[in-house]
């Protein structure tokens, strides 16, 4: 296994021929072999159903949760350059060091300050202090801090939902992740929230890897440096943003990103 | 070209205002028979209730309430009778409860899905509707017969808790089931295993449910007679079990658990199936401090639903 790992200093993780299958026999995703850059923002954009969310959701391996999913391949997480997908490696491993944030803001029921603090809680081991002083930093990496400093102890659902948006970020950062997911995080939001969300993620990109599948074109050229085009389980292109969006070397893309389907 | 359909054209205002009007009455005629149904259920219910107080209040009295079974109606009291319900509901609640949560939560939350645990969970619903007669033979044949735990209130309290496991179980496996998937996967997402899952957020915030169904399943097995009959239930005791507490090492007596047992219930049928008026009345007044009995138990349940529902919010 390790022979096989050739290190690439810049690159965060990388699928090699990875393909997953729903319930052991629908295939949703076909050999997909795609490098994301450390400390950079990849997008993945394609119509709906084209398998970008599946291919986000097997790297915190988050299809391990329904019975019947099976993998293919591999996905390499550097710099120790295990296999995220390998069975025999524990999928709470991975979610400890990759975090997510969802379509829909789902934070826990419970109050904004509880909200951040679990992930740090379950890890066990932290004086109070200190795991104050994380939700703290967390918030206002999250950009939240000033919104919701005076009242930590209110409940998460009282808030808006971008506020509730950034709070689930503020929860994914609070544990320390080495790459984050997005998965459409601003498909319901408006257009105000959604523009603190990118500035959010254009922020937070200098220091974590980022991987955010997006319906909006608009928003993958403002946000990602990289852009891959998925279609029908497969992956059509990847290369820098502005290539795929002024000069793709594919077709399909340039019918894609011009607006001609999708 | 012209559209087949009317889309586009003007809509005629007398047309949809009779449209209306018939939706309405509609509407109207549901809400008041609704309300019809409703004032029957009620009067019903409320009728009882009068009747039971117009016997029985009479007869309620600190006399009553201290006193054990006597053969001079005026006499007898129901001491021995209501500290049995207490005691019998305790054993029931202290089983049934972490063993209903606990299948529940494993056949919901660990179970995988396949034909046997189809299986199990049409004959849990089954076993809900099974006659609470056929529980108590079924106890009498286990728990007197075969562990020979003999005619006493851990006889009492096992057989209830057998009876209303299934409704225990169905109530939190619903409540647990109304959790959403996106709660589950924003804790898995965080790194927490299964059992952090379960435990920081599915039951926590599908307690509320867990209490109602708690509620419910309580309520039936304080007013059960036919089980504890079956499995021996005595209805004259002149003393109270053995005290839990002893003046001696280790201060904690469970021997009050083999000690033979009666409950208000039992009581009531006792006093009723005599032909003297006397303790016709004083089935009464049991049944107005039953129903008491109850409301207190249920109200606790609600109070302690209404402190979880404070803390989380949707």
């Amino acid at each position: 296994m390790t022979a096989q790992v050739y290190v690439t200093p810049t690159l965060k993780a990388e699928a090699k021929e990875l393909s997953f299958f729903y319930g052991g026999t629908a295939q949703a995703l076909r050999s997909i072999s795609l490098a994301l850059p450390d400390r950079h923002a990849t997008a993945l954009i394609g119509p709906s159903g084209c398998g970008k969310t599946t291919f986000l959701r097997c790297l915190n391996r988050m299809h391990d949760l329904y019975p019947g999913n099976r993998y293919a391949g591999s996905v390499v997480l550097y710099p120790d350059g295990i296999n995220i997908v390998d069975q025999t490696i524990d999928p709470i491993e991975i979610r400890m060091r990759v975090g997510m944030v969802f379509q829909k803001p789902n934070p826990f029921p419970t109050t904004i300050y509880e909200n951040v603090a679990y992930g740090l809680r379950i890890r066990g081991s932290i004086t109070r202090s200190d795991l104050k002083a994380v939700v703290e930093q967390s918030l206002k990496d999250a950009a939240l801090w000033p919104e919701v400093k005076d009242r930590l102890h209110s409940l998460a659902f009282n808030l808006s939902g971008g506020q509730q948006q950034r709070l689930c970020i503020a929860r994914a950062l609070a544990t320390g992740p080495e790459m984050l997911l997005f998965d459409e995080p601003t498909s319901a939001l408006d257009p105000t929230a959604t523009a603190r969300i990118e500035e959010l993620v254009t922020e937070l990109k200098q220091r974590i890897t980022i991987v955010i599948v997006t319906h909006n074109m608009q928003q993958a050229a403002r946000v990602s440096d990289y852009t891959a085009f998925m279609y029908e389980g497969e992956l059509v292109e990847c290369d820098r943003t502005e290539k795929i969006f002024t000069n793709p070397s594919n077709k399909l893309t340039e019918e894609y990103v011009t607006g001609r389907f999708g | 070209m012209s559209l087949k359909n009317d889309i586009g054209k003007s809509t005629d205002a007398k047309l949809v205002r009779r449209q209306i009007l018939r939706s309405q009455l509609r509407d109207r005629f549901f809400a008041v028979g609704g309300l019809l149904v409703m004032a029957v259920a009620c009067l019903v219910l409320l009728a009882l209730l009068l009747q039971l107080a117009y016997d029985g209040i009479g007869r309620v009295s600190w006399q009553f309430v201290s006193s054990y079974p006597s053969r001079f109606a005026s006499q007898a009291g129901i001491l021995s009778a209501w500290i049995g319900t207490i005691l019998v509901m305790i054993l029931t609640a202290a089983t049934a409860i972490p063993l209903g949560i606990g299948a529940a939560i494993y056949l919901e939350e660990y179970a995988s899905k396949n034909w046997m645990t189809d299986v199990i969970e049409i004959n849990i619903a089954n076993l809900a509707g099974v006659p609470s007669i056929v529980y108590g033979l079924m106890a009498l044949g286990l728990l007197v017969y075969e562990f020979h735990l003999g005619h006493s209130f851990l006889t009492a309290g096992l057989t209830l808790a057998m009876l209303i496991l299934p409704m225990v179980i169905i109530a939190t496996r619903e409540a647990l089931r109304a959790i959403p998937p996106q709660i589950r996967e924003a804790a898995y997402a965080v790194g927490a295993t299964k059992w952090q899952t379960v435990r920081d957020h599915v039951v926590p915030y599908s307690m509320g449910g867990i209490l109602t169904g708690m509620i419910l399943a309580l309520s039936r097995a304080v007013g059960e007679t036919a089980p504890l009959i079956t499995v021996g239930a005595l209805s004259f005791i002149a003393f109270l079990p053995r005290s839990p507490l002893t003046s001696e090492f280790p201060f904690i007596s469970l021997q009050w658990l083999f000690d033979p047992f009666t409950v208000m219930p039992i009581q009531m049928f006792n006093w009723v199936s005599r032909p003297q008026d006397e303790f016709h009345v004083n089935a009464a007044a049991a049944g107005v401090i039953l129903l008491a009995m109850t409301l207190a138990m249920n109200g606790l349940a609600i109070a302690i639903r209404a402190r979880f529902r404070k803390r989380i919010h949707w």
